[in-house]
């Protein structure tokens, strides 16, 4: 039976059907999940747009979402998502941009894209050319950056407070009272890719980012190692700043992993 | 309004925001000058931190730029540092007036990645409470239209049904409005009987009295015609051209309901109708919420009667926590919920996109899963951005007056707006 989520059917040869319009700005179609998604060549993305309006009937843009993927050299993917309400189907049509590459707007399409684009400019800093109103708009008024970027801090670089001396608000630098508390859950037997205590004759994994206590860790921990590796993973490594957070989790789960510190029972939540 | 001017508007935070009178530069040759007025963002008819920048050309909206924004706290940047319980509560907290409608998205979304089998009585639970939140929201925004056109009674009454709702969910979920009910898997307790049988008895007895009764102080009133009939008319295509779901499509005439289109949990076995509008005005929009509300007390008439007896959430152990009971007794168990609850559960990589029918439209979850135990990213779909976008369009010509209308026939709650 499996899931329960909303039960969407394409119908027979749709995928044939769409191959053939978009024709050779299709790059790739994908199904999985029962859902259909259509990578186009970033500056065809306006022709396809009208192509499956008005030739396969995709009336409604729902959304534009943005994805950052630090480790690609275009790195951000703006996904479109399409519904049609006459053959009850949705479609996702993706393509990738980075910083400085403008994807066309599809405003003259539909009107509704102005602040979907407005939005993933203003998470992302994808520039869309042909976008008349490219303003921010969820960000304060005189915000810089682009917060939903993997290397953007998860804490940001400026808060605000009332200052009862100035009677107005003030912007400062962002001072956390408590360092940001990111857990490595990831397990050795699933994929982390750092040497485990009493595992040194394996091949030597690459070296992990932060300075290592790994070393000493290893030395004193060789007696306890068996006992500690049946205990479950919840190992803390405190990230020394919000920004090295951000970094080390845009590479997750592929990149090595920070070694696990050998102490971990006082910081287990 | 010239360029200068609204780059005086933007300064920032510190920068007055009153009226600026007389700054228009559409001069005509009396010398008469469009405003420029603020409309909020502290305006009791904004529903919430609404800024509204329009110009006026004497009580004639000429142009309208809604500013968003202010309440955005961003749930999605931190929903990718949680795992994927943690990151439910949030959902409670974007429309803060129908909370479990966003809950549902998300689970279903992380249910789709898992394909994750959800038992009957969840399902129907499921179904049950998220009806139950579609009155609630909607006698808010009833409620709040009818106060923003003048009217102060069916507020009142309309709010009564309110506070019983919100009784229930305190009943079933130990919290008033951000009950985190919903799990991935199931929902994550069972309701005492008792509450069912008080919830079938409300919904034959209480709400259709108290509700029938606000809703014929106005339904036929002079007054509230006149404020809402024929105001803001958004015809099929533009509908659709501007991405309108929810009671907004509706109200413009086209029968779309995912409710109905693409049935999830066990919508499929409701036997219910769908309202559309005829003349794809305001009034329109209000009457469609009114029929939704009576169409969802039968949809949860049906519930009542079908809901099997069986398990309320999913019993693989990897994804849904053991009982209470169990771990007393079960090392499994209790290893289970000990890894559930720090480590959370792995979604294999993937993405997808979730949307349901929520009380203000569809709102959708894009979900997408690099196999850790938190969400790569999870952008969320607002029914309010949407529908907001259309002010200009819809405001143009319209009188002053007519904006609360409008902006009550839109039922906009700035926490999912601006997330």
């Amino acid at each position: 039976m499996g899931h329960s989520a909303p039960h969407v059917v394409a119908s027979e040869g749709l995928a044939d059907e769409l191959r053939g319009l978009v024709g050779s700005d299709l790059l790739a179609l994908i199904e999985a999940h029962d859902e259909m998604t259509l990578v186009v060549a970033r500056d065809s993305v306006e022709r396809v747009m009208v192509k499956l309006r008005d030739e396969a009937d995709y009336q409604q843009l729902m959304e534009i979402a943005g994805v950052d993927y630090l480790d690609r050299p275009e790195r951000f993917e703006v996904v479109y998502h399409l519904l049609s309400v006459t053959r009850n189907h949705r479609l996702r049509v993706k393509l990738s941009a980075d910083e400085a590459s403008p994807v066309p707007s599809v405003t003259s399409v539909w009107p509704v894209a102005g602040w979907l684009e407005r939005e993933v400019f203003d998470m992302y800093g994808v520039i869309f050319s042909g976008n008349t109103d490219l303003r921010r708009i969820l960000t304060d008024y005189g915000f810089s950056g682009h917060p939903q970027r993997k290397d953007f801090p998860l804490s940001g670089y400026v808060e605000l407070r009332y200052s009862e001396e100035d009677k107005r608000v003030v912007y400062e630098p962002v001072k956390l009272a408590q360092d940001f508390r990111s857990f490595d859950f990831m397990s050795p037997w699933e994929g982390a890719e750092y040497i485990l205590p009493g595992d040194e004759k394996a091949p030597p994994a690459p070296p992990a980012p932060p300075p290592a206590p790994a070393a000493k860790a290893e030395e004193v921990k060789k007696d306890a190692a068996s006992a500690e590796a049946k205990k479950p993973r919840a190992a803390s490594v405190k990230a020394a700043t919000a920004k090295a957070d951000g970094d080390a989790k845009a590479k997750a789960p592929a990149k090595p992993r920070a070694p696990r510190k050998p102490k971990a029972s006082e910081d287990k939540a | 309004m010239s360029a200068d001017t609204l780059e005086d508007m933007e300064m920032g935070a510190t920068e007055k925001r009153t009226v600026v009178v007389g700054t228009g530069s559409h001069e005509d040759p009396d010398g008469i000058q469009n405003y420029t007025i603020n409309f909020g963002p502290q305006h009791p008819a904004a529903h919430g931190v609404l800024r509204l920048v329009m110009e006026l050309d004497g009580e004639i909206v000429e142009r309208c730029d809604p500013h968003v924004g202010l309440l955005h706290r961003g749930t999605e940047k931190l929903i990718e540092y949680k795992t994927y319980l943690q990151a439910l509560p949030y959902f409670d907290r974007l429309d803060y007036c129908s909370p479990l409608g966003m809950e549902h998205s998300y689970v279903l979304a992380v249910e789709k990645l898992l394909n994750l089998e959800v038992p009957l009585r969840a399902q129907y639970l499921r179904v049950f409470f998220a009806e139950l939140t579609r009155i609630c929201n909607h006698m808010l925004n009833l409620g709040s239209h009818v106060m923003d056109v003048g009217a102060m009674t069916p507020n009142l009454w309309l709010f009564e049904i309110r506070e019983d709702c919100l009784n229930f969910f305190e009943r079933a979920s130990g919290a008033r409005m951000h009950s985190a009910y919903f799990r991935p898997g199931g929902v994550h307790q069972d309701v005492p009987l008792k509450l069912l049988a008080d919830i079938a008895d409300w919904l034959d007895t209480r709400l259709p009295r108290l509700f029938e009764d606000a809703i014929s102080l106005v339904a036929d009133n002079r007054i509230f015609k006149q404020r809402n009939v024929d105001i803001a008319v958004v015809s099929k295509e533009d509908a659709l051209k501007w991405g309108f779901s929810g009671p907004m499509i509706r109200g413009s005439g086209i029968a779309w309901d995912i409710r109905k289109a693409q049935p999830y949990d066990v919508y499929d076995r409701m036997e219910f109708d769908v309202p559309v509008g005829t003349n794809y005005d305001c009034y329109d929009r209000f009457m469609v919420r009114v029929e939704e509300v009576r169409q969802s007390a039968r949809i949860m008439k049906q519930c009542l009667s079908e809901m099997p007896e069986g398990p309320i959430s999913s019993l693989d152990r990897k994804v849904s926590p053991p009982k209470r009971g169990e771990m007393k007794s079960s090392m499994e168990a209790l290893i289970h919920h000990f890894k559930l609850y720090t480590e959370g559960f792995h979604v294999p990589a993937g993405e997808v996109y979730v949307a349901t029918e929520s009380p203000k439209g569809e709102f959708g979850v894009y979900l997408v899963s690099d196999g850790s135990n938190k969400p790569y990213r999870c952008k969320i779909r607002p029914t309010a951005f949407s529908h907001l976008q259309a002010m200009d369009f819809l405001m143009k010509g319209h009188m002053l007056a007519d904006v609360t209308a409008v902006l009550g026939a839109m039922d906009i709650v700035f926490g999912e707006c601006d997330r």
